[in-house]
């Protein structure tokens, strides 16, 4: 694609995921907060195709917003009672978080901006670096160096455990 | 590649914003996910830029949403139950683990 026309798909989608993640930050609503954390995950799968990761943007948009919001709006119609908005901290506390805020950025954009990467030999995200889906399976279940079976199936477990964990907190007694 | 860091650190801050002032706990697991997904756009742009040609970024994204993912659930369910116990669940209401 024209670098051009790129640059400018990648700066509307970065304003439009920070816009959207302040917005599902401070939103009186809860249902709202939820529904931009919706776009807010599907705008960060953008970056992953820009990145040319494809495998990484369905998993982002299955997992993210088939799962993950789905039950954030389960769990909200769940506890919440009708029509009432979010309760407010005092002033204070926002001071305090705001403050917390700025001063991480300020910290972390510093360290950013004044340290130099080491780019690797192929850096531009042009061309054809599609990862084929041969290659992830052999990763993930091959038990060599670089190589993912362990981590994939203590993950297995560790969803099993949350599984029975889940079902045991919230049953009816 | 310094513009996705910045993107994914002020994404990360508007979560700990999020995180300090929100009130309600479904709210805060809300900031928590913005956190979460700014750490995962670092994995996968490192991974990119600096080592093309390998996957550990790709792959901790990877088990990093499915991580992620079971944390909600869990943390979903004893909101629910919290919600069921003392009919509200703001964090100021929940003071006491047990009764």
């Amino acid at each position: 694609m024209d670098p051009i026309v790129n640059l400018i798909i990648f700066i509307c989608v970065g304003v439009a995921s920070l816009v959207l993640s302040f917005l599902a930050a401070s939103s009186k609503s809860l249902l709202r907060s939820a529904t931009y954390l919706l776009l807010v995950l599907i705008c960060t799968a953008g970056f992953y195709l820009f990145l040319n990761y494809h495998f990484l943007a369905a998993v982002q948009i299955s997992v993210y917003a088939g799962g993950v919001v789905m039950l954030f709006i389960f769990a909200i119609f769940l506890t919440s009672n009708k029509g009432d908005l979010l309760q407010k901290h005092e002033t204070g506390k926002y001071v305090a978080g705001a403050l917390t805020a700025l001063g991480g950025i300020a910290v972390t954009a510093f360290a950013l901006l004044k340290h130099h990467f080491i780019y690797g030999s192929n850096a531009t995200i042009k061309g054809d670096q599609e990862i084929n889906m041969k290659v992830i399976g052999e990763t993930l279940m091959g038990t060599e160096k670089y190589q993912y079976l362990l981590p994939f199936e203590a993950l297995s477990l560790l969803l099993l455990a949350c599984i029975i964990g889940g079902i045991l907190i919230a049953r009816k007694r | 590649m310094e513009y996705y860091l910045i993107i994914s650190t002020l994404m990360f801050f508007i979560g700990i914003y999020g995180f300090i002032t929100r009130k309600n706990m479904i709210a805060i697991l809300i900031s928590l996910e913005l956190i979460l997904n700014a750490v995962e756009i670092n994995f996968a742009v490192f991974n990119r830029y600096l080592f093309p040609g390998r996957f550990e970024g790709m792959f901790f994204t990877l088990f990093g949403i499915a991580i992620t993912a079971a944390e909600t659930a869990v943390a979903l369910a004893i909101i629910i139950n919290a919600y069921r116990t003392i009919g509200n669940i703001d964090i100021e209401n929940l003071s006491k683990m047990k009764e």
